[in-house]
Parts: structure tokens; C-alpha cells; sequence
């Protein structure tokens, strides 16, 4: 195919015909042309074929459907309520929804991460110790390395319990889609969220979310 | 003899080196290329910052794709055996009435997702032919459906064993779909899942970023 024919490298064939009929030096030479082409048809192949990034997994754990008194306890201070809406819209408030809803604000899935980075300061610039915080901070200052992988002993454990009153709550629409579900938890590793619980929205939430897009 | 006419200069170039490398490559791929088994449906899962690697053993996966369809299939690379037990349990229970080459018919298939009443239909179609066999999914409502029994039956299989959950779902698909299937699980008590995600790196300068190159730094 790709070869130029020549008349060198030890005596090449190209006089064939009825009259030649001296024995000719052949070379020992082989045409590597199309086994090269061969070669790199299949690294093709196999390129293509190839997936290289090997899925992972992320963990969840889901709470039991009994009232779950976790979320009844939070702190009013400390809670960050995430709802996801269509077209990849993130609604957020603090604490509890005001009834005139001014407390909600509308951001991107870009943005929520400075709103979840910005609560987590404020909380832990309102962290007041107490004996419950005690427990945590020797918790972090110990590690444990009998788990799977091993929880190292945390040099900064004076500051592991300033945000033990941040829980954030993540609703879903009906109209958000998986990967919105499975980026805003992501953005729970992302930021060390320890307390986050995945919930469904307030009749009162789903309505207003729908007066929201339906207003756009 | 002296050459009077000057030689003419070969433009046959050496190719064996170049063979060499190509082969080389070559060889490189075929060993990293691991074939994925044939799905009924094409997933386009989320990214996350997740580490974990994906299991290929004592796993039950869920699948869902972006229309809402539900598949169901078993994880056990290194025992098909367990595959065999599981689909003849359901039989039992749900009294299916399959026969032994329809099961047998299962452990080669890579997930199912019709209704129990079509797993017969589909269980006789031969594996290589069943990407022509357009399922519809396994039926679920807020209670878990078909979905829950399928659950049931393979937790029901493995006991004594540890065994992973595994959630497949698709960047397009709906939340609802989402919680249907996790409703399914928890009717089946069990809360603790893993979702199948493509790794993306921690984004520079958020805490999980830190706390990472710190665990990098000790393990040094």
C-alpha cells in the first residue's frame, strides 16, 4: 500500500517476465507495511474501546421512615435547607422558611457551594462549647484506626465540634433530575458536612417552587 | 571494480522498530481493555469526588435510566452460581414457572427489566439476542413495586453474606424515579447504599481537598 518500489536493498524483483531466467540474490527483507497497518488498526480498535476511568461509588444512608428526631432537634441557627428545582436551579434559606418567603433566595449549583461554605462560618462563628463538645473534640484528637480505611487523629480536633450544630436539609423536586441529587451531596464531601439528611419537600415549599418557575 | 555510477540509495525504510512499539501498544491495550457486559440500556452516570472503587462481587445493583425504567441485576463475578440461586429463589416464590434453561439463560444475561409476568418472555430469548427485546422495566409505585420482591429474594440468597447495594442511575433521570427505587430498599430495610458515580477530582482549596493531601502527606 504504502511502500515505494525500488530496484535497491539486495536486488530487487521488479524485471520479471519469460526471458529472465538467471537466479536472483532475493532479499531477506519482508514487507512490514501492512503489518504495521494491521498494528495500528487494532490500537485503534482497542483505543476506542477502552474505558479508562473506572466507576466508583458514593456512599448514602438513608434514615428510617420513623420520625426522625435528629432533624426535629436541630438547631434553628444551624439549619441550611437545600431544595432543587428544575433546569438546575437551587433554592436555599436558613432556619425556617419566613411566611413571606423573603428569606429564600435562588442560586446554581456553582453557587450553592459558597452558601453552604458561608453557613458553615457563620455556625461555627456562633459555636458555644459545651460538654457534648468535649466528647467529639477527644473523638477527633484520638482518630480511630480501627475502621476501614482509618480515621487519622486530627491535628486541628480543637475546632472538630465547632460545627456540630449544622445540619443541612436537601429536598429534592419532583422535577430535579439524579445528577442534581447526586452533585448537591457531593457538595456535602466537598465542603465535610457531617449532618445532612435527604428529605421531601413541605406541600408549602413544592408550591412555592412551582410559583417561582412558573414566574420565570 | 570502481562504481562508476553512483548506488542508488534504498528508500525501503526499516519498519521493525516501528512494528515493535506498535505491538507494544497494542499489547498495552488488550490488557487494560476490560469489555463491559452489554447492558439493555445505556447509563450516563453522575461524576462525584467519591474515591471508592466499584465492586464486582456480592452486589445487587439497581439500575435506572433517564425514562425511568428499572433494571435489576446481580453482581457475582467470581461465583455464577449465587446468580443461579437467586433467580431460582424468585422463581419459587413467585411461582414463575421457569425452566432450568430459562435460568440458566439468566445468569448469562447482564440485568433484567420487565415485569415478573415477562421474565419468562424474555428469560427464553437467548442472551445475544435480547438487545433487539426492548424492556420496559420492572414496575415500581411509592411502595416498591415488583422492585421490592426482587430485593427480597436476592438479600434472601445471600444471607450470611456481606452483601452491597448498588444504585445505577442516569444524569437525565427524574428524582422520583430515584426514591422509588430507594423506597423499594428501605421497605426492605435497608438504608445503607452505593451510588455509581465517575470519579472527579476534589475541586483545590475545598476541605475535602485539604483533608485529602493531609492523608496523602501521612501515609508518606
Amino acid at each position: 500500500m504504502a511502500s515505494i518500489d525500488e530496484g535497491g536493498g539486495g536486488g530487487g524483483g521488479h524485471k520479471k517476465g519469460a526471458g529472465v531466467k538467471k537466479a536472483k540474490k532475493l532479499s531477506t527483507r519482508v514487507d512490514m507495511t501492512p503489518m504495521v497497518d494491521l498494528g495500528f488498526l487494532l490500537i485503534t480498535f482497542f483505543i476506542f474501546t477502552t474505558t479508562m476511568s473506572s466507576p466508583t461509588t458514593m456512599q448514602l444512608y438513608m434514615p428510617k421512615d420513623t420520625k426522625d428526631e435528629d432533624l426535629n432537634k436541630a438547631k434553628e441557627s444551624g439549619a441550611l435547607t437545600i431544595m432543587l428545582g428544575k433546569n438546575n436551579v437551587v433554592y436555599v434559606y436558613r432556619g425556617q422558611l419566613l411566611p413571606d418567603a423573603s428569606n429564600l433566595h435562588t442560586t446554581t449549583f456553582k453557587g450553592v457551594r459558597d452558601t453552604i461554605i458561608q453557613m458553615k462560618k457563620d455556625v461555627i462563628n456562633a459555636h458555644v462549647h459545651d460538654a457534648g463538645c468535649t466528647k467529639i473534640q477527644e473523638e477527633a484528637r484520638v482518630g480511630n484506626p480501627n475502621v476501614k480505611p482509618p480515621i487519622l487523629p486530627d491535628p486541628n480536633w480543637k475546632n472538630a465540634c465547632l460545627d456540630k450544630d449544622l445540619v443541612i436539609v436537601i429536598k429534592p423536586d419532583e422535577e430535579a433530575t439524579y445528577k442534581n441529587t447526586i452533585d448537591i451531596l457531593d457538595e456535602m464531601a466537598i465542603s465535610a458536612i457531617k449532618r445532612y439528611a435527604m428529605v421531601d419537600l413541605f406541600p408549602i415549599e413544592k408550591d412555592l417552587i412551582k410559583k417561582i418557575e412558573s414566574g420565570n | 571494480m570502481p562504481s562508476v555510477k553512483i548506488p542508488r540509495k534504498s528508500t525501503f525504510v526499516d519498519m521493525t522498530p516501528f512494528v515493535d512499539v506498535a505491538f507494544l501498544i497494542l499489547t498495552f491495550f488488550i490488557m487494560a481493555t476490560k469489555f463491559k457486559p452489554e447492558e439493555p440500556v445505556e447509563i450516563k452516570t453522575p461524576n462525584s469526588v467519591s474515591t471508592k472503587d466499584l465492586p464486582e462481587d456480592d452486589a445487587i445493583q439497581v439500575t435506572f435510566d433517564s425514562t425511568g425504567r428499572v433494571f435489576f441485576s446481580v453482581l457475582s463475578a467470581k461465583d455464577p452460581k449465587i446468580k443461579y440461586d437467586v433467580i431460582k429463589h424468585i422463581n419459587d416464590t413467585r411461582s414463575l414457572g421457569l425452566t432450568e434453561a430459562e435460568m440458566k439463560n439468566f445468569v448469562r444475561v447482564p440485568s433484567v427489566g420487565v415485569p415478573f409476568s415477562g421474565l419468562k418472555q424474555l428469560l427464553a430469548i437467548p442472551q445475544e439476542d435480547q438487545k433487539n427485546f426492548k424492556q420496559p422495566g420492572i414496575p415500581l409505585d411509592t411502595l416498591g413495586g415488583e422492585l421490592y420482591y426482587w430485593i427480597r429474594d436476592a438479600v434472601g440468597t445471600f444471607t450470611g453474606k456481606k452483601l452491597l447495594f448498588l444504585i445505577k442511575g442516569d444524569n437525565n433521570a427524574k428524582y422520583p424515579a430515584f426514591k422509588q427505587v430507594l423506597n423499594a430498599f428501605k421497605k426492605n430495610e435497608i438504608f445503607k447504599f452505593q451510588m455509581i458515580t465517575m470519579l472527579e477530582d476534589a475541586p483545590a482549596g475545598s476541605e475535602l481537598a485539604i483533608m485529602r493531601n493531609r492523608e496523602k502527606a501521612a501515609s508518606k
